[in-house]
């Protein structure tokens, strides 16, 4: 029997034969979109802007297929409200506009980095119809590119990750929310150009991913072109364990999150294998599967004490079970921290049935179900206790009998192992179900936009962009800004390592570019660490911040309390935030009246102790001073009264 | 392999030794080692560069130059790719789950004539197929089932550019052969661009109309999610199964959003954006009903000319083709008028500045038009207003060389009706009496202050 808690301990991807890839996308910082005149920018909801509510059809391929998930969001009636704002969006986002020619200034970006890659570059660039029907693209299809084939990176291990294509795509619309048949999404996002990179699945550890996207992140980074902040680079990922199948997880947001979730489908898939091998051990077989009767129990529930159920039965909605023979136990195993085997079945009684959840007797009594109405409930689908599992659905009859059908079948699926399925990545590492993985038929070619030929004109504009080594890159922060070993190294790695370059460029001279660089690597990274939201903060304020310090303005040590007050209090000014904090600095005479009265409140002690009261001399004007003037400069002119006083 | 799948020089040479065709699957082995494999698809325009694009595996398609040194392979033929994909394939899920009920509906008659209204998209190349039985469009919308009962079938498949009177003279023939077999309402299916024209082509030959006949199109083709099609089509079908008018409309998108559909009179309606869904406007007047598609309702806006059932089927069929739509343009010379004249043409619609006017040089070149038998008639550039040539002396003059004024008539629908018209009379006196009158909901007396759009500012 499978020990029924998931113990993440145990499981090591290498001797699982995990295999992953990566899908990075990485919005580019060009002046305009991919397909029209717009600019790339994102703009507030409370800007100008025109609204319109579209449907979408799902299309079908010759063969007679549709996109599963999109023909029931549409059977469901869903409605996109659409949001476009006049200066981000045009009749092209609006889908009421041919496309124009592709943005050149993105596809040159996107050919540098695929000579940086090592990729080779198509000799004709076809744009393609992705078909997405999540009304995220007011088309239905995403537009996509591929310009280079092959390629790879390197990991410090030496060990080389292959790269297998690298395409130039329009970002989706942003997702605003959710309002009954209503989603609604803003225009700004659409069109934004994005390079994805696929690698082949080279990947044997968790570790691995990580270092990969980050690497990869790195050298995006270093073309100085693409964009930084939240939501401009996402992660997708594939994953497969010996044995398992390849599963897409999609929506990665965060990349410290990308080795757990590795890992925890690789347990996943494992864990499905331990309960197909289970089921086969206790003699299930796929044919006992196939006729399972959908008993309608809804008078056992006639009492009951479950509000969910009642609410049901009251509204004339119907409970529907069925018996998963020898199925006993195995519901309530988890097959990742937090989600049980059940939990695949719940998600598969969602999608296709549209219903709330299911109950299941590895979980009951419970849930205001009583021992007496299980009891009941084997019985009326003549199931047997400690042998088979029942399963519930309330809700219409129609719905939760297409749920049941749906539990039974993702059952059946059991006895194989693992389902092809594209998966949604979760806040906690675990993922759940999304949909089955789309046929190969949702590719066409985009008609409207004649083919790019990748002319030596086009490449020689790449050339010159491409982005350096990372090497290289090291050994010239060194050098250039005299920047420790260390420090190169973080902030080579630091999404702001263009916002450092310019900053240090500038200022250089009036303060050391290590401390300007440990503003990011340092100072930012440890507020963020606090929990505070520095990603309000913008560029502008950085460099306002670096500014006053140049000028004499603020001290340094009271740059963490002025970027932390900025980003606690966004739309404020650096100078309003100054005087808020009363950070200013004082001039140093009025320090030194300030400590020649410390020095002489301590006379008698400083006589005694020499120097070692220096400490004492700090502690009485520190606190007034904090922020305003250095500690540095405050001592030596403590040292230097004390040696006044003493003498010396 | 011929040359309509767009490939010449060496690309063509390498195909055809392989003999590869597009939707085979081959192999390219170039000169510099590197090896591709993919399916076959046609260029996507004539072009002399040595590029063959093939579809990878990804459903990616690229282009990959190619040398006389380079070696093309068919590693699998279309029609076996085709064969295996169908017998894996799953059974086709239908759109909808739920069945039309056993009820007796409207039957409704729907013509082809080119465009998507409903189409499939090819596996292997991704080209647009138009679907057009009956059938296939209760596949692909299967909503209209709802509706009615639909009969359909394929009149002509050309371009709407390509439309001309005399196709135009098939089209009413069809359509009355329907009213003829009971049909409770017809649509037409047509490309946008001159549905226009076409629409008011009809709407001048059904003398008398017993049920609706609603043109349809798409502004956005139909193997797109987000096409248009479906919606209009499922408006139309509303429009000639229940509208309480007989009357012939145009029936498009109301807005940019997936809300209503506007049915517009035939002879007020023009195409006046290039590519948006709400495309189509009534021009000097207000369209003739809204539709709610979803909620399967109309709401009459104007007053219908005639009802549904008044009246027997009448048609007047025939159409001149030697009309010509002139516009006037500054320093336009009167030999445009005089070559016209000599080539025999019987009648010139003048679509002329402001009021009704052109340049006082053309006035003799008009005069002697007329004189030689050519109804001359002048509409505006302006579209919105009505003609006026009794304001300034050019007006006058005009006038006075027998130029007839057409009132408020859209350019186009003057042009139709000059064509119909001078189809019946060879007499000008007849073709100026007849032109006068309102036949077809075409000239509108009053225009009151609303009907004009204010853009924004």
């Amino acid at each position: 029997m499978i020990e029924p808690k998931v113990d993440v301990s145990k499981y090591n991807p290498r001797e699982l034969g995990l295999k992953a890839g990566l899908e990075i996308h990485q919005q580019l910082d060009t002046r305009h979109k991919l397909f029209c005149s717009c600019p790339t920018v994102l703009v507030d909801e409370s800007e100008i802007k025109d609204e319109f509510v579209r449907q979408l059809r799902p299309t079908r391929s010759e063969l007679g297929e549709v996109d599963i998930a999109a023909l029931f969001e549409w059977r469901k009636g869903r409605l996109y409200h659409y949001h476009a704002p006049r200066r981000a969006a045009c009749l092209v986002e609006a889908d009421e506009e041919p496309p124009h020619e592709i943005n050149k200034e993105a596809v040159v970006i996107g050919l540098a980095v695929a000579l940086a890659l090592g990729s080779s570059p198509v000799d004709e660039i076809y744009v393609m119809r992705k078909i997405v029907i999540d009304g995220s693209n007011t088309t239905g299809f995403q537009r996509t590119a591929i310009i280079a084939l092959g390629g790879e990176i390197e990991l410090e291990s030496g060990k080389k990750i292959g790269i297998q294509t690298i395409a130039i795509e329009e970002d989706a619309a942003r997702k605003l929310g959710e309002e009954g048949r209503y989603t609604h999404y803003m225009l700004d996002r659409l069109g934004i150009p994005l390079i994805e990179i696929s690698t082949a699945p080279d990947i044997e550890t968790p570790e691995e991913a990580y270092e990969a996207a980050l690497t990869i992140g790195q050298l995006l980074r270093l073309t100085g072109k693409v964009k930084r902040g939240i939501g401009t680079i996402r992660q997708d990922l594939n994953v497969s364990i010996k044995g398992g199948v390849k599963t897409e997880i999609k929506g990665v947001q965060r990349l410290d999150l990308l080795p757990k979730i590795v890992l925890y489908e690789a347990i996943r898939q494992k864990r499905l294998l331990e309960i197909r091998d289970e089921l086969l051990s206790r003699g299930v077989r796929k044919e006992m599967l196939e006729s399972l009767e959908i008993v309608d129990v809804t008078e056992v529930f006639k009492n009951t004490k479950s509000k969910i159920i009642a609410r049901v039965v009251k509204r004339g909605g119907k409970v529907l079970a069925v018996k998963l023979p020898g199925f006993h136990g195995l519901l309530g195993v988890e097959v990742q921290p937090g989600r049980r085997f059940g939990t695949e079945l719940a998600d598969y009684a969602r999608f296709w049935g549209g219903v709330g959840g299911i109950f299941h007797t590895d979980e009951l009594p419970g849930y205001g179900i009583t021992a007496e109405e299980v009891e009941q409930l084997y019985k009326a689908v003549n199931a047997a206790k400690g042998r088979d599992a029942v399963v519930i659905v309330a809700d219409s009859e129609d719905k939760a009998r297409k749920a049941l059908q749906a539990v039974i079948e993702r059952a059946r699926m059991a006895l194989e192992g693992i389902p092809k399925e594209t998966r949604a990545a979760k806040e906690d590492g675990t993922t759940r179900f999304m949909r089955p993985q789309p046929g190969s038929a949702r590719m066409y070619p985009e008609t409207d936009i004649p083919p790019l030929e990748v002319t030596k004109e086009l490449l020689e504009e790449a050339r010159k962009i491409v982005p350096e080594k990372p090497t290289e890159k090291l050994e010239k922060l060194k050098k250039r800004y005299g920047l420790s070993e260390d420090l190169a190294r973080q902030i080579i790695r630091d999404v702001r390592l263009d916002l450092f370059e310019k900053l240090a460029a500038k200022y250089g001279d009036k303060i050391h570019p290590s401390y300007i660089a440990s503003v990011f690597t340092n100072i930012l990274r440890s507020l963020a660490r606090e929990g505070i939201p520095v990603d309000n903060l913008d560029d502008s304020q950085i460099e306002e911040a670096i500014a006053a310090v140049a000028k004499g303005k603020i001290a340094k040590d009271a740059v963490p309390d002025l970027l932390s007050y900025l980003a606690k209090n966004p739309g404020t000014s650096v100078d309003e935030a100054i005087k808020a904090l009363g950070i200013q600095t004082v001039d140093l005479s009025t320090v030194e009246k300030m400590v020649d009265e410390a020095v002489k409140a301590l006379e008698a002690e400083i006589r005694q102790r020499g120097y070692a009261a220096l400490s004492k001399v700090m502690g009485r004007v520190m606190p007034k001073l904090r922020g305003k003037v250095d500690g540095k400069t405050v001592a030596e002119i403590a040292k230097k009264k004390i040696a006044e006083l003493l003498g010396k | 392999m011929d040359e309509a799948a767009g490939y010449t020089g060496v690309a063509l040479e390498l195909l055809k030794r392989a003999g590869a065709k597009p939707g085979d699957r081959i192999r390219i082995t170039r000169s510099d080692g590197r090896v591709f494999e993919g399916i076959l698809m046609p260029r996507y325009a004539l072009s002399a560069k040595p590029i063959i694009v093939v579809k990878l595996d990804n459903g990616y398609n690229v282009g990959l130059r190619v040398d006389e040194k380079t070696v093309v392979e068919v590693v699998k033929t279309r029609e076996t790719i085709l064969k295996e994909a169908a017998a894996g394939a799953p059974a086709a899920i239908p759109l909808l789950e739920e069945t039309p009920p056993e009820e007796r509906r409207p039957r409704i008659t729907i013509l082809g004539t080119g465009g998507t209204i409903a189409s499939k998209v090819e596996y292997e190349t991704g080209a647009v197929r138009p679907a057009f039985s009956a059938e296939e469009i209760l596949e692909a919308v299967p909503e209209v089932g709802f509706i009615a009962d639909i009969s359909a079938r394929v009149v002509m498949n050309i371009l709407s550019e390509n439309m001309r009177p005399r196709l135009w003279e098939k089209i009413v023939d069809e359509v009355a052969k329907a009213i003829e077999e009971g049909a409770d309402g017809v649509i037409v299916a047509h490309g946008t661009d001159t549905m226009a024209y076409t629409a008011s082509a009809l709407a001048f030959a059904f003398r008398k109309l017993p049920v609706p006949i609603a043109f349809v199109g798409a502004q956005r083709s139909s193997d797109r999610p987000s096409s248009d099609a479906a919606f209009n089509l499922i408006a139309a079908t509303l429009v000639a199964a229940k509208a309480p008018f007989a009357e012939v409309v145009v029936v498009m998108h109301g807005e940019t959003g997936d809300t209503y559909a506007l049915a517009h009179r035939a002879t007020r309606v023009r195409k006046m954006h290039t590519s948006r869904r709400d495309a189509f406007q009534t021009i000097n007047g207000r369209p003739l009903a809204k539709i709610y598609p979803f909620e399967r309702r109309i709401e009459l806006i104007d007053e219908p000319l005639r009802s549904r059932g008044a009246e027997e089927l009448e048609v007047a069929n025939g159409f001149e083709e030697k009309v010509a739509l002139v516009k006037y343009y500054p320093g336009m010379e009167p030999e445009i008028i005089d070559f016209l004249v000599d080539r025999g043409y019987r009648g010139i619609v003048l679509e002329g500045t402001g009021l009704g006017h052109v340049g006082e040089w053309l006035v003799e070149s008009i005069r002697r038009a007329v004189e030689a038998g050519v109804t001359v008639v002048m509409t505006s550039q302006t579209l919105f207003g009505r003609v006026n040539m009794n304001v300034y002396t050019t007006g006058r003059k005009l006038l006075q060389a027998g130029v007839i004024p057409a009132e408020d008539m859209l350019p186009e629908v003057a042009f139709v009706k000059l064509s119909w018209i001078l189809a019946r009379t060879s007499d000008p006196g007849e073709a100026r009496r007849l032109f006068a009158m309102n036949l077809a909901g075409e000239i509108t007396s009053r225009h009151t202050v609303d009907l004009y759009p204010r853009w924004p500012h």
